[in-house]
């Protein structure tokens, strides 16, 4: 009935943007259905338990993957160990200490541009700085570091986001009581940003899982089996880095598909927990 | 003694507050140190070739016997590649944000936005191997060119690279627009369709601005996956078929064996890329502040 009053230039102009959302809601739904599925597809046959509990083997010609899963491991513990303190701290420092208005703003400017510089600048600079001028040659503790200050504005902002949800009455309550101001932080605001904590860690855990181009020169790419300490000194390739390096350097595209479908499974739970965790905080805050 | 007691606490809270304070500074020693190494190792070789011949030398020969050091292939590149990116992918982004903004019903809206979230987790060797396996050869057969690693199958994956952050950004932008403006649009007798982009949009202009510079910035920095599909023979970017090099995987492709002048010109191809960054951080927050201000 409305549309009986409409021009026809009006009425073309409304079906065409229709249309075109449309479209291009339907592409990119299919965009990510269609990677999901070929992804897993071509790669799940080829898991086998052979390929996930062995290293590599140029005697008897066998590719494994168990040294890749457990550098990636390595890297994800020691980035999140050393980047959580700095990164919980640096917020709690800007939203409970910080008076100098241009203290924050610099702190909040050098956030976000270390968030906009691109992974490969970064593998650059922790090459040069870790690996040569520290002299910690090729090494997943190298790789590790870099990856810290690559995903510090990330924890930082999670923690910053739920301090603030953290009732300023809470923190005049434990002042009121006596408390000193660290132990006030310890007590009551510490707890109250524990969401924002697991949050930053979930985020942090899927780019460490993506990232390549960082970790390339700073980690390596090197197959071998260690135990967490010998492995932090020594290269090793994660996941990512040994799907390139099959897919490109070696044309191993079966175990690159592999390793492709594990990364998608794993970047999909990674998305359901950070879904999970923020719904569940938010219920009990509301609570 | 309770002076003494009381003095101990406030050197112990001094004590903690300054080292909240130094964990606060991380960030800014961070940035520090990334620029500082950066400029310091990126100045000698452009110093050694010149910076006219560094930035718009069309040659770039490192491993020749009179080796060359031009840049302005790679640069031309990474304009290219970035603008196709932008003008495949903000369309479709913007779009698809528009409509889980204003016509998607809760349930439908929440299963694709996490269907673009999900995008924006896969890493990018998953997008390289893709792209590397369907991309290349379908570009090779479909326009009959002998190679279909080109400048063509890399725009493409930037396409889609950059898409989630475009819907995402353009989301909230058009979350913000107040419903006061879109109810008075259609008190006036315009169809829903017609408030949204002629309403909604212009409203949420300055957010959608900020999605396409992120966009620009995501695409200009990605290297593994532009690696993958783009062939990276250093040539000129003369037509979308060619094989070409980003200024990201210029980088990335010769660090491992590079030694002398020619590693020095690849820490100077890198101050490059990050003055480009700098450049559009610098829009971005243009843009963001500006939306905060209305």
């Amino acid at each position: 009935m409305k549309n009986k009053t409409l021009s026809p230039k009006r009425k073309a102009y409304v079906f065409v943007m229709n249309a075109l959302m449309g479209l291009s809601v339907l592409l990119t739904a299919a965009l990510v259905l269609f990677l999901i599925v070929y992804v897993l597809f071509r790669g799940l046959p080829n898991i086998s338990w052979e390929l996930l509990s062995t290293k590599p083997s140029y005697l008897v010609e066998r590719i494994g993957i168990l040294p890749d899963i457990l550098s990636t491991l390595y890297i994800v513990i020691a980035t999140l160990v050393v980047v959580l303190p700095l990164g919980v701290g640096a917020a709690i420092y800007l939203t409970e200490y910080a008076g100098n208005k241009k203290v924050v703003g610099m702190i909040e400017y050098a956030a976000e541009t270390l968030s906009g510089i691109p992974s490969i600048i970064y593998g650059l600079v922790g090459m040069l700085f870790f690996c040569q001028f520290l002299n910690m040659q090729t090494s997943i503790l190298a790789g590790a570091l870099t990856l810290v200050i690559m995903n510090l504005p990330t924890v930082m902002r999670t923690t910053q986001e739920s301090l603030k949800t953290v009732p300023q009455s809470y923190r005049e309550g434990a002042f009121g009581l006596g408390a000193g101001k660290w132990r006030m932080i310890r007590t009551v605001v510490l707890p109250g940003c524990v969401d924002g904590i697991i949050t930053g860690c979930i985020l942090s855990v899927g780019r460490i899982l993506g990232e390549s181009a960082a970790l390339l020169f700073t980690a390596g790419f090197a197959h071998e089996l260690y135990g967490f300490f010998d492995g932090l000194t020594n290269a090793g390739a994660t996941l990512t880095v040994a799907l390139y390096v099959y897919a490109k350097e070696q044309g191993e595209f079966e175990v690159a598909f592999a390793i492709a479908a594990i990364l998608m499974i794993l970047t999909v739970l990674i998305n359901l927990a950070a879904a999970l965790v923020g719904k569940y905080f938010k219920k009990r805050r509301s609570l | 003694m309770r002076e003494r007691k009381r003095n101990k606490k406030r050197l112990f809270e001094d004590a903690v507050h300054g080292v909240f304070l130094l964990l606060g500074l991380v960030t800014v020693g961070c940035v520090l140190l990334i620029t500082v190494y950066l400029v310091i190792s990126g100045i000698p070789a452009i110093r050694e070739i010149g910076l006219v011949d560094f930035l718009f030398g069309k040659a770039w020969a490192s491993t020749a016997a009179e080796p060359a050091y031009g840049i302005l292939p790679f640069i031309l590149t990474s304009i290219y590649g970035t603008a196709g990116a932008i003008v495949l992918g903000v369309p479709i982004g913007f779009l698809t944000a528009v409509w889980l903004a204003k016509v998607a019903k809760p349930a439908v809206r929440s299963v694709i936005e996490s269907a673009v979230s999900l995008l924006a987790g896969i890493p990018s060797v998953v997008y390289g191997l893709v792209g590397m396996l369907i991309l290349v050869p379908g570009i090779r057969k479909l326009f009959n060119v002998p190679d279909g690693a080109s400048l063509l199958a890399a725009i493409i994956v930037l396409a889609i690279m950059i898409l989630p952050s475009i819907v995402k950004v353009s989301l909230t932008a058009l979350e913000a627009v107040p419903k006061e403006y879109e109810d008075a649009s259609l008190a006036l007798g315009a169809t829903p369709t017609e408030t949204y982009f002629r309403v909604s949009v212009p409203a949420a202009k300055s957010g959608i601005a900020a999605a396409v510079v992120l966009g620009v910035g995501r695409a200009i920095g990605e290297a593994m996956a532009v690696m993958m599909v783009a062939g990276n023979v250093p040539n000129l970017p003369d037509s979308l078929f060619q094989s070409v090099c980003f200024l990201t995987t210029a980088v990335a492709k010769e660090m491992s064996y590079s030694s002398g002048l020619q590693r020095q010109a690849l820490f100077s191809i890198a101050l490059v890329l990050f003055l480009f960054i700098m450049l559009i951080n610098a829009a971005l927050n243009f843009f963001l502040k500006r939306d905060k201000e209305k």
